[in-house]
């Protein structure tokens, strides 16, 4: 594992839980939908909170894609839960939603989980590696 | 708005995500190194070589029908149980659905991870 790694890591915890916490935001905003009037849901994506959270979230896709080229599925996720403990920081603060002691006590038990799984290694199983063909590369090359 | 319905758009979300997970995580493994790939060719040949994995798309549609189950759920109930009890549940899915489908080894640290952010996931909604 590199920095750069940890950084992307980092970013996809970062996104996933800002982005979180924005939709929440506009959603809240938006008041229930009902599921007789699903196209208010178009509607919601005018909503300013919710395009800055799919913006994010759009980040996020893009870090956790990367994360996923090289690391496995059980090690992204619980590695990048981290950001849950983020998560209920901003719904405290900035949310003012009540984040009782029973969650606090859980959000330890997620950031023990996502320490354990952290030290160990990234990837368990290598399959076949596929490399771009030559061609592909030179094709990229002369595009430069 | 009713608990039923919030549970409904969690478990909802989960099935979508757990499926949309593992076909990304297949995709990109068949991809290669995103960064090792960057190196060597330019970042538009990257996207194009992501985004004509098939199993990309077929993520990609199960990530955006999970998205909008997220976004009902969200209307309905707190963000701090919602958004942590779906990713978290899809976590535990995933652990499974990892193993059965891409053959990751999910060794003892894994599932011990697995069982601690799972009871995490019950404190949260309690």
């Amino acid at each position: 594992m590199t920095f750069r790694k940890y950084l992307v890591l980092a970013g996809v915890a970062l996104f996933a839980s800002i982005g979180d916490s924005l939709l929440s935001r506009g959603m809240k905003e938006m008041g229930a939908v009902s599921l007789s009037h699903p196209q208010s849901l178009i509607l919601a994506v005018l909503n300013p909170w919710i395009i800055l959270g799919i913006l994010f979230l759009l980040g996020f896709f893009a870090s956790y894609m990367t994360a996923l080229s090289w690391a496995d599925l059980t090690y992204v996720l619980p590695a990048t839960s981290i950001g849950y403990v983020l998560l209920a920081l901003i719904a405290k603060f900035l949310l003012h939603e009540q984040v009782t002691l029973l969650r606090w006590v859980g959000i330890l038990l997620i950031a023990v989980g996502v320490s354990l799984v952290a030290g160990g290694p990234e990837l368990t199983h290598r399959q076949a590696e596929s490399p771009i063909p030559e061609s592909e590369l030179a094709a990229a090359r002369s595009e430069q | 708005m009713s608990h039923a319905y919030t549970w409904g758009a969690i478990l909802f979300v989960v099935l979508a995500s757990v499926t949309g997970d593992v076909l990304l995580a297949r995709a990109m493994k068949q991809v290669g190194d995103v960064g090792e790939l960057r190196r060597r060719s330019s970042l538009l040949a990257v996207l194009a070589r992501v985004l004509s994995n098939p199993w990309c798309l077929l993520g990609i549609v199960a990530m955006s029908v999970a998205f909008f189950s997220l976004l009902f759920g969200l209307s309905w109930g707190d963000v701090s149980l919602v958004a942590p009890a779906s990713a978290s549940l899809t976590f535990v899915g995933n652990a499974a659905a990892a193993k059965l489908f891409l053959h990751e080894r999910v060794d003892r640290r894994r599932w011990i991870a697995a069982a601690l952010v799972a009871c995490g996931v019950a404190f949260l909604a309690g």
